[in-house]
């Protein structure tokens, strides 16, 4: 019997090579997993903010979104005529409607009375506004007036809701400077633009925020009937509608909510710009702690060359100790990030995740990192001279 | 004519280096110096030849150009039956590994065991399998009678110990061309004897022929022959120009 892949099997020179000096392994792996670890949190952050963003958005029971062409995010919406939304029942596809009234409004502790922005969504309660199959018994409580159902999911700062809602303590606090009681709870999530939520009724919500006109909406909520191909609806309600209203798909609502924050805004840009400097740190760190193993073993080489080896096979070996480094500086990255992840999605509530993308795209990243930086570090492979061994 | 060119090329097969008017220079323009002055010299296989001669008379940089490990600047230069002069940097690195080499400093690589150093010489054998070559690494150490030390990494042997893995590291390759520079430098008389005994032997065994740098007179009763070298030629032992 013959095993093959013995013949190819050799001494692991680069790992021998990086094992030599343990004290100095340890160093480099810890500087690449904190620039992995830097990574993660920066692009957790980026990932997490751009999600959140769109939390409700994807809840929210619609195929197609009619909103202001003044809108430019959740944070910033514009209103537009209701009687838009009657005209999109014109379309024989159109099933139901639902109008949405969005605002930020004051709210206040009932703890410590101190008050905070609170993202607040007005509906009729008999219209379907989510997605969550519960919801609609909530929502009936919400035909009496002053009635808010409270976002669980809400940053602490806005007070034990919760807490005392499920000890049946009566919730009794102030909107906007008005009168509410909590009705019930839901399962929202706080936003990088809000830390939390309340739904309320319309009627409701045009009392907390008289400002706002009566036959003026935010969002407007269209259900199509079963088989009808939202683009193609969409498409044409564009066409048909005025230029005061824009018709978007629930995929397209998502994608406009999160380039705005993309786009629009620095905190893409910020997170990208913290991952690029992990990113260089880690290069840094690896070319330098390769850059002196070269350096160090330089005598080592040059007899390596004088005994015949190539100078492509001690090309590979300082690619196969970057791979190393990367391997190792990644897992301890990887675990941390995890950990980290964890710490703050109970401390702040957000939704960061480690998704395969994220996975993937830091190990791809901590790969490159790596072997860039043992792609210039090989360049001191050169003057390894064999003639002057002797 | 033939027959005269296939006479010539049985000569040169006999021989293991042949050279023929060698020079060789450092430095340009008016720092330029000649280290090597039309040196002619040839060895033949199996034979140990001992190069003396003082500090900076050329002896490492002949040793150099034989190893293939610079570019050949003027003469003839041939090395088992490879010429030298103009040949290419892939045919000089294929040559190196038919040649093995001994260093002064012994340039073991401090990571790797007695064993895996041997065993990097032995890695450049074609078609052997990576077990072939660990035991042809571990009969070399038995060779040197180092068999008991084959996992000590280099910091835990002493000088003569490194020396033979060094030596057992150049003939694990089956070279037919050893050079060595210093090898008994640092080792006492009776340990630099045996090392040199060891090079004789194995020479005469493998037919590879030796060409050993040294100034140890203790071992000059071992050698074929003997050369001096003095600015840049090379004299018989009897101080006659070769």
């Amino acid at each position: 019997m013959s095993f093959s892949f013995l013949k190819f099997r050799k001494i692991p020179l680069a790992w021998l090579l990086l094992t030599r000096q343990p004290l100095r392994l340890a160093v480099a792996i810890a500087g690449i997993s904190f620039a992995g670890i830097l990574m993660f949190m920066q692009l957790g952050f980026r990932d997490g903010l751009f999600d959140t963003s769109v939390t409700i958005h994807k809840l929210l029971d619609a195929d197609l979104v009619l909103i202001s062409p003044r809108s430019k995010s959740s944070i910033s919406m514009s209103g537009f005529p209701k009687r838009r939304l009657i005209q999109t029942l014109a379309v024989e596809d159109v099933e139901k409607t639902a109008p949405v009234n969005l605002n930020y409004l004051l709210w206040r502790n009932p703890e410590n009375l101190k008050t905070r922005s609170i993202l607040a969504l007005g509906f009729n309660p008999s219209d379907s506004l989510l997605l969550d199959e519960g919801f609609s018994k909530k929502a009936y409580k919400l035909r009496n007036p002053s009635r808010v159902l409270f976002d669980k999911l809400s940053r602490p700062e806005f007070g034990p809701i919760e807490e005392w809602f499920l000890s049946e303590k009566k919730v009794e606090t102030e909107v906007a400077g008005k009168r509410v009681i909590v009705e019930g709870l839901v399962e929202l999530g706080p936003s990088f633009g809000a830390d939390g939520n309340l739904i309320t009724s319309r009627e409701t919500f045009l009392r907390l925020f008289p400002a706002n006109p009566p036959g003026s909406i935010e969002i407007g909520l269209v259900k199509l009937k079963k088989g009808s191909d939202p683009e193609l609806i969409s498409r044409i309600l564009n066409n048909s509608l005025p230029n005061d209203v824009k018709v978007l798909t629930k995929k397209q609502f998502i994608e406009f909510e999160k380039n705005y924050w993309k786009n629009s805004t620095a905190i893409g840009f910020i997170f990208s710009l913290g991952a690029l400097m992990g990113f260089v740190v880690g290069c840094v760190v690896v070319y330098q702690i390769l850059y002196s193993d070269v350096t160090d073993h330089l005598p080592e080489y040059a007899t390596l060359l004088a005994m015949g080896y190539r100078l492509k096979s001690l090309f590979f070996v300082v690619a196969r100790e970057g791979f190393l480094l990367a391997l190792f500086g990644y897992l301890p990255a990887y675990f941390s990030g995890q950990i980290l992840y964890s710490v703050i999605r109970s401390s702040t509530k957000l939704p960061i995740i480690m998704d395969a993308d994220k996975t993937i795209l830091i190990f791809v990243l901590v790969l490159v990192m790596c072997m860039g930086s043992a792609a210039v570090a090989m360049r001191k492979l050169v003057d390894a001279d064999p003639a002057e061994i002797f | 004519m033939v027959k005269a060119n296939k006479s010539k090329n049985n000569i040169t097969n006999l021989k293991t280096v042949s050279i023929n008017n060698l020079s060789h220079f450092y430095g340009k323009n008016e720092n330029k110096k000649q280290v090597l002055n039309d040196v002619n010299l040839n060895i033949d296989k199996g034979e140990l030849v001992l190069l003396k001669g003082p500090s900076g008379c050329g002896k490492t940089t002949l040793l150099t150009l034989i190893g293939a490990l610079r570019t050949c600047q003027s003469g003839d230069l041939t090395v088992l039956n490879n010429q030298l002069n103009g040949a290419s940097r892939k045919t000089r690195q294929i040559l190196r590994r038919s040649i093995g080499m001994i260093f002064q400093g012994h340039n073991l690589l401090r990571c790797l065991t007695a064993e895996q150093n041997v065993q990097m010489g032995a890695d450049l054998i074609k078609g052997s399998t990576y077990l072939q070559r660990r035991e042809i690494a571990r009969n070399w150490l038995s060779a040197v009678g180092l068999e008991e030390h084959h996992k000590k990494l280099p910091n835990d042997l002493s000088g003569g110990q490194k020396q033979r893995v060094a030596i057992a590291r150049a003939l694990s390759a089956n070279p037919k061309l050893l050079l060595a520079d210093e090898p008994t430098s640092a080792l006492d008389s009776v340990t630099g004897r045996e090392i040199v005994t060891l090079l004789r032997k194995l020479a005469k065994e493998q037919n590879c022929s030796v060409l050993m740098v040294t100034h140890d007179p203790r071992i000059s009763d071992m050698a074929d022959r003997i050369l001096n070298m003095e600015d840049g030629k090379i004299y018989s032992a009897h101080s006659e120009l070769i």
